[in-house]
Formats: structure tokens, C-alpha cells, sequence
């Protein structure tokens, strides 16, 4: 198992460091994205508006409904 | 006339799952053909050791990895969308929506994701056998994603196999196999996934073609073209039956989108097919085709098989009208007023909940059942706001069907040109040109699809002005001008270092 796992392990450590220059370029936009879209897009502009402002189920349907009967 | 400039929320909202979705999209269609071309071209090489499949392979998987990376997770936002803006739609379609999305991301993004390293990294590392059952397990995964997220989008345009829990304002899922197998997302699966197919072929033939006309790589650029010719010719041909489906499915799911598609207002028995039209506003103020050439009796033959059948146009469905089955359709005006039935009868049924009042709230929640399959209509004031934008609707159906056969005489000339073993540069480049206009057959597809079937976010029980969340329109301008920029850099990025790839050309060694 553990010669697997090591065989996995050396599998992606050769393949990333053996990949041509537009896969590393790939990776680097990758990277940049992910960060923007997780730490200042999630964080900061997309915040969930139901978990965020109501706790439990209960008060997120009864908001909801509130909003559909209103 | 600044009042009518300025945009609400509920419009930057839309405007903004619009960008996202459309640039989404442009990504998408390749990695979805592209990953089925290579596994053939791989098999091709196992099957035949002839090494050029194998460089063709290569080099096609590598603008595929290129693709890939840069629109890997842009459909997130989506996601992120949902919980800010949406927040009344996220709780309303309940499981429903949440369960295909949360399967293809377990499921098919994992499967996609793992077999792809095997792919890129596994060259001389695994056995050839492995090498390519990881690129058609990349390729099932990638189809399998797409599966998920259609089935999704299917229920919302013919909502099925739910019901709707009044006590958690959430609907819920009954049937899990009426929401898999409805004919609207297996409709949607076929035609989405082959268009893709039709879109990979014709970036294959029209970067092949370049080759050609740079006279490099002539030998590979063949091949691709042998490949791109066949796939993309099959393809074609069954989006074009798959598009005669969807629209049949249309036709009787979603009456208003068909009429809109057509142009027309006042349906009746015989009706010809729209081929060319322009879109006016009529005597009614409602938008249809005043003029066009049309081929008679072929849009009632091409819906029921039958050249005299009746097919409504936007007028009908406004007063009501009985379909060529003799099925009865209500008036607009009556469905706004059982809707509204709906709604009142749903405060009530809480409010007699709270008070102990078993009788009303018995009273109260029958009257909502009756009424609930009107219940989005409760929130419009008058049956023009169930007319979607015809200009768009009715234009972009026929810049997708238009291109689409396009396509069909594309496919056929590269395959004829082929096997003459003769090149027309003019040939060539229209095939070069081609790759903008599948990008766009695409994008006019969702345009119709997802605009033709406005004012619903949800058919018939959820209009879109009712689905957002109540937040500050200037929040969303911000994220709407920020993902703009985003992608704007992104698809530039794509763009150069494709084209820098392409340049390259494959290592034929």
C-alpha cells in the first residue's frame, strides 16, 4: 500500500516537474484564479445571503416565503 | 428617459449570469468534443502503431489542456451567484437543483480531474492500454458533468417529478428518474452535447486548415481534417435531428418560447416556416414577423407530422386556445388570476397555521394545490409579461439553425476535398472562419434557450423578478464589471497562448 501511495505521490512530483513551460504558464492562471475567485470574490462580493443572515432553516424558509407572499 | 436607463437589481443580476454563463459556455463545448476526438485519434494509433495518430493525439490534447485550465471553475461563480443574488430561487428549487450539481461534482468533475494527470503526465510512465482508457475516462467525465448540470437546467425550463412543501416554501424531489429522463433534459443532453461535438469539429478543421494553407504539417494536418470531417459531419446531422426534437419538446412544454422562436402572433392551421423574417411591433404592440420567406405548411408538418395542424402563436396563448390533441390551454389572464389564487392561498394557509385555525389552513392549502400550477403567474400584472424578447429569441434561433446547416456543407466539402486529394484556399479559409461562427451557433443556442424562456427562471411557477434577493443594485454592477475584466483577461490569456501553441505545430519526430 505504502509503495503505491509513494509510486502516486512520485507519479505527480515528475509529472509537475518535468512539464513543458505552457503547462507551468497553465498553472500559474489557474493558481491566480482560484484565488481571486476564492479568497477576494467568495469572501469579500458573494457572500451566501440566506446562510449569512439567518440561522436555521426555519428562518430562511419563512423568509423566503415572506418574500413570495408579500 | 433616464429612469428607463437605469438598470434594477433584478436586470444587473440577469445581465450578470449572463456574462458568466455565456463566457462559461465558450470553454465548455471544446473540452466537452475535443476530449472525444483525441480518444479516437489515440485508439486510432493503438489500433494501427502508426505514429502520426500518436502526434496528432498529442498535439490536440495539448490545446485541450490549454482550454481546460483556463475554463476550469469559471462555472463556480455560478454557484455563487445563486446564494447572493438568487437567493429566493437557491431556496424555492430546494434539492432539486442542488442534488445533479452536487453529483457532478463528485462524480464527474473527480473522475475528469484524476484521469486527466494520467493523461498529460502518463506518456512512457503507465501502459498504452492505461494511457487510454484514462483519456475516455476524461472524455466520460467531461460528458458526464455536462449531463448533471443540463438535467438542472432542463427542470427548470419543464418542471417535473417535484412537489412543493408549503410548510418550507422548498420544492421537493419525488421522482429522481422523471427529472433524469424528462424530455426536456434528455432533448437538452443530445442537442447541447453534439452542437459541442459540431463546435470541436469545425476548431479541428479550421486549425487543420491553417496547416494546409501554411503548408506545414501537411501529413497530420490530414488527418485531423479526416477525423474533424467525419466526427463533425455525424455530429452535425444529429444536432439537427436532436434540434427537430427540442423543438417538438418545445412546442408543447414551453408554448410561448415556440411562438417566440417563430415570430409568430396569430397561429392558426398550416403554418409555414419562418426561413428569413424581420421582427415588428404589430397593431398589438407586441413584437412578431411582419415580413419573411417562408416554406407553407412546414412549421405544423415539422411539429405534428401533420401539414394542416394548428400551432398557437402569441396571441392564442394570451386568450387560450385547444391544441391540435384538443387539449385545452386557459387564457393568460385566467392563469394570472388562478396564480394569485396560489399566492394568497399560501399566506393564508400560514397565517391560519399560526392563528390554530385547522379549517382555514385545511381550506387555504387545498385552494393552493388547485392553483399551484399557476403559481408564477400570481406575480405578473398582465399577460405581455409572459411574452419573452422576440427580436433576440426569434433572431438567434435562426443564426444557430442558419450556421448549423452551414456546418453540414462545411463538413461535406473538406470531406469531399479530401478524398480528391485537392485544397481550395478559399475552402480552407472559410473553414478558418468557421471557428468564430460555431462559437457563435453556441452562444445563440443559449441565447434562445435561456431568453425565449423569460419572464420564468423556474416555467410557469417562478418568474425571474421574484427569484432574486433584495440587495443593492450597485453591489452587483461591482461584480458584474469585476467578472468582465476577469474573464475578458482570461479568454485574451487562452487566446494568446493557443495561438502561440498552434504556431508551434505538433512535434512530428
Amino acid at each position: 500500500m505504502k509503495k503505491v501511495i509513494r509510486n502516486i505521490a512520485l507519479f505527480y512530483y515528475n509529472g509537475f516537474k518535468h512539464m513543458p513551460l505552457w503547462g507551468k504558464k497553465m498553472w500559474l492562471i489557474i493558481i491566480i484564479k482560484l484565488l481571486i475567485m476564492f479568497l477576494l470574490l467568495k469572501l469579500f462580493f458573494f457572500p451566501n445571503f440566506l446562510n449569512s443572515n439567518f440561522d436555521s432553516d426555519e428562518e430562511k424558509g419563512n423568509h423566503v416565503l415572506k418574500e413570495l407572499t408579500k | 428617459m433616464i429612469n428607463e436607463l437605469v438598470m434594477t437589481t433584478v436586470e444587473w443580476s440577469r445581465a450578470q449570469f449572463a456574462l458568466t454563463a455565456m463566457f462559461h459556455y465558450l470553454f465548455v463545448p471544446l473540452t466537452l468534443g475535443l476530449s472525444l476526438m483525441i480518444a479516437i485519434m489515440e485508439t486510432l494509433w493503438l489500433k494501427t502503431g502508426n505514429e502520426a495518430w500518436k502526434h496528432a493525439t498529442k498535439f490536440w490534447m495539448k490545446l485541450f489542456g490549454i482550454n481546460f485550465a483556463i475554463g476550469v471553475s469559471t462555472g463556480i461563480i455560478l454557484e455563487f451567484e445563486f446564494g447572493t443574488n438568487w437567493s429566493n430561487y437557491s431556496w424555492f428549487v430546494g434539492d432539486i437543483f442542488g442534488a445533479p450539481l452536487a453529483i457532478e461534482g463528485i462524480m464527474a468533475f473527480f473522475m475528469e480531474s484524476t484521469f486527466i494527470a494520467v493523461m498529460f503526465f502518463g506518456w512512457n510512465k503507465v501502459k498504452p492500454k492505461f494511457h487510454l482508457a484514462s483519456t475516455w475516462l476524461v472524455f466520460l467525465g467531461s460528458n458526464l458533468s455536462a449531463l448533471w448540470i443540463l438535467v438542472a437546467n432542463a427542470w427548470m425550463q419543464n418542471p417535473v417529478g417535484m412537489y412543493f412543501n408549503p410548510d418550507t416554501a422548498r420544492n421537493e424531489m419525488i421522482d429522481f428518474w422523471a427529472v433524469l429522463f424528462s424530455s426536456t433534459a434528455m432533448n437538452k443532453f443530445f442537442h447541447t452535447l453534439l452542437s459541442a461535438y459540431l463546435l470541436s469539429a469545425v476548431f479541428v478543421l479550421g486549425v487543420s486548415s491553417w496547416f494546409i494553407l501554411k503548408k506545414r504539417h501537411e501529413g497530420f494536418a490530414r488527418k485531423s481534417i479526416l477525423i474533424a470531417s467525419i466526427f463533425g459531419l455525424s455530429a452535425s446531422l444529429m444536432t439537427v435531428y436532436t434540434g427537430d426534437t427540442s423543438s417538438k419538446d418545445i412546442s408543447k412544454v414551453q408554448p410561448m418560447k415556440f411562438a417566440a422562436m417563430e415570430g409568430l402572433y396569430e397561429g392558426g392551421k398550416g403554418v409555414p416556416l419562418v426561413v428569413l423574417g424581420q421582427i415588428n411591433k404589430n397593431e398589438d404592440d407586441i413584437a412578431c414577423c411582419t415580413r419573411s420567406i417562408a416554406l407553407p405548411n412546414m412549421l405544423s408538418f415539422l411539429t405534428t407530422y401533420d401539414s394542416e395542424a394548428f400551432i398557437p402563436g402569441i396571441k392564442d396563448i394570451i386568450h387560450g386556445y385547444i391544441d391540435h390533441r384538443g387539449i385545452p390551454h386557459k387564457s393568460l389572464a385566467e392563469r394570472i388570476a388562478n396564480g394569485k389564487i396560489a399566492v394568497q392561498s399560501l399566506k393564508e394557509y400560514h397565517e391560519s397555521k399560526k392563528n390554530g385555525d385547522k379549517e382555514a389552513e385545511a381550506t387555504a392549502l387545498a385552494s393552493f394545490k388547485d392553483n399551484y400550477k399557476d403559481f408564477g403567474y400570481g406575480y405578473l400584472s398582465s399577460p405581455k409579461e409572459a411574452i419573452p424578447n422576440v427580436y433576440l429569441t426569434f433572431y438567434s434561433f435562426r443564426i444557430m439553425v442558419g450556421l448549423g446547416f452551414l456546418f453540414v456543407i462545411q463538413f461535406i466539402i473538406s470531406l469531399y476535398l479530401l478524398y480528391k486529394k485537392r485544397w481550395n484556399k478559399y475552402v480552407l479559409w472559410l473553414n478558418l472562419l468557421c471557428i468564430p461562427l460555431a462559437y457563435l451557433a453556441t452562444q445563440a443556442g443559449w441565447i434562445v434557450a435561456e431568453l425565449g424562456r423569460q419572464p420564468w427562471v423556474i416555467q410557469d411557477l417562478m418568474p425571474t423578478s421574484v427569484a432574486s434577493t433584495e440587495i443593492a443594485s450597485s453591489a452587483v454592477q461591482i461584480t458584474f464589471w469585476l467578472f468582465a475584466i476577469l474573464f475578458t483577461t482570461l479568454l485574451t490569456a487562452e487566446i494568446k497562448i493557443l495561438v502561440s501553441q498552434i504556431k508551434k505545430g505538433p512535434q512530428e519526430s
